[in-house]
């Protein structure tokens, strides 16, 4: 259990660092290569919870997919050095305003924090013994039973996110010819070729 | 719980020596070698002549439509495994609640290849 403990405390400090660094690094790309350590960190604290799928979900979507996204964000910003500093006086207010705002809510939050009567217990209810039943499996028994609402709403997030991103992002360019494969197959030599029988000196108009 | 974490302990042993061998890497390449540059050898290399731009261009905005459709999906495959591993136990409603998410993103599938997302120009 000491060595769980060493390993929690190792991972949650990389975790952290990793994540200042996101914030202070001058370069965006830096920026996103802490992001993804910060990500597989926090992947290592689930298994240690003992949320193995969470840990798998994490590492594939968030690592593989959400960090191919934000280096595509970065790389679309136009990043040339000159200009990074440039309004940084001029938001600063608002951003030091937005910060108090922030620290705020979340004191007010942290302070005024009460459990309601027999949460805790409704906390471990829905967990089955880890010992007896994979995590995946008792993932799978209540997802999509226990929560069929949230299951389905989740599927209609994505198809909101899939139909959006079309909207926004997808052009048709003009001008572009492309491949159309029932044309080429429904072609026929007739259509396109004609053999002509030609008198000699005479020629065909 | 114990046991299932001995099972991941391999992972982290090849995560210490990974981290050992790339840090012991890049450390014996600084201190060996003798730290003597300039600015034609830390110059980029682009087949002999001068760099013509910086690497960080501005990408089309189709690349980032592949990327996040490619999310999308990901995350119904991923909503697929634990589906996968307990269908046993789940019934005829486990079942058909998954179908019906299954029909849901294969609208949007069906509206996108419609629409020509899937293509490149």
């Amino acid at each position: 259990m000491i060595a769980a403990t060493l390993i929690f405390y190792m991972l949650a400090s990389i975790l952290v660092v990793a994540a200042f660094m996101v914030v202070v690094s001058r370069n965006p790309v830096h920026s996103v290569l802490w992001l993804i350590l910060a990500f597989v960190n926090s992947a290592g604290l689930f298994v240690l919870l003992g949320a193995e799928f969470l840990a798998m979900v994490l590492v594939v979507v968030y690592v593989g997919a959400v960090a191919v996204l934000f280096l595509f964000v970065v790389m679309m910003l136009d990043l040339n050095r000159l200009a990074w500093r440039e309004g940084f006086q001029k938001a600063m207010p608002l951003g030091i305003a937005v910060s108090v705002v922030l620290l705020t809510e979340i004191v007010v939050m942290v302070g005024g924090w009460s459990s309601a009567k027999g949460a805790a217990a409704l906390r471990q209810a829905p967990m089955p013994d880890p010992a007896s039943v994979p995590n995946t499996q008792a993932l799978g028994e209540v997802i999509y039973t226990n929560y069929f609402y949230l299951f389905q709403g989740a599927g209609l997030v994505l198809l909101v996110a899939m139909v959006g991103a079309i909207l926004l992002t997808h052009r048709r360019h003009p001008g572009v010819r492309r491949q159309s494969v029932a044309a080429q197959i429904a072609r026929r030599k007739e259509d396109s070729l004609k053999l002509n029988k030609v008198p000699t000196g005479k020629g065909i108009s | 719980m114990q046991a299932m974490l001995l099972d991941y302990l391999p992972i982290l042993v090849f995560l210490v020596i990974a981290t050992v061998v790339a840090a012991g890497a890049i450390a014996a390449s600084y201190l060996v070698v003798p730290q003597a540059g300039d600015r034609e050898k830390e110059a980029a290399y682009e087949c002999g002549f001068e760099a013509f731009d910086d690497a960080r261009s501005r990408f089309q905005v189709r690349f980032y439509l592949v990327a996040i459709l490619f999310i999308i999906f990901d995350l119904e495959v991923a909503f697929l495994f634990p589906w996968a591993v307990s269908l046993g136990s789940l019934g005829g409603f486990g079942f058909w609640s998954m179908m019906v998410f299954l029909t849901i993103l294969t609208v949007g599938f069906v509206y996108e290849w419609k629409k020509g997302a899937l293509e490149w120009e």
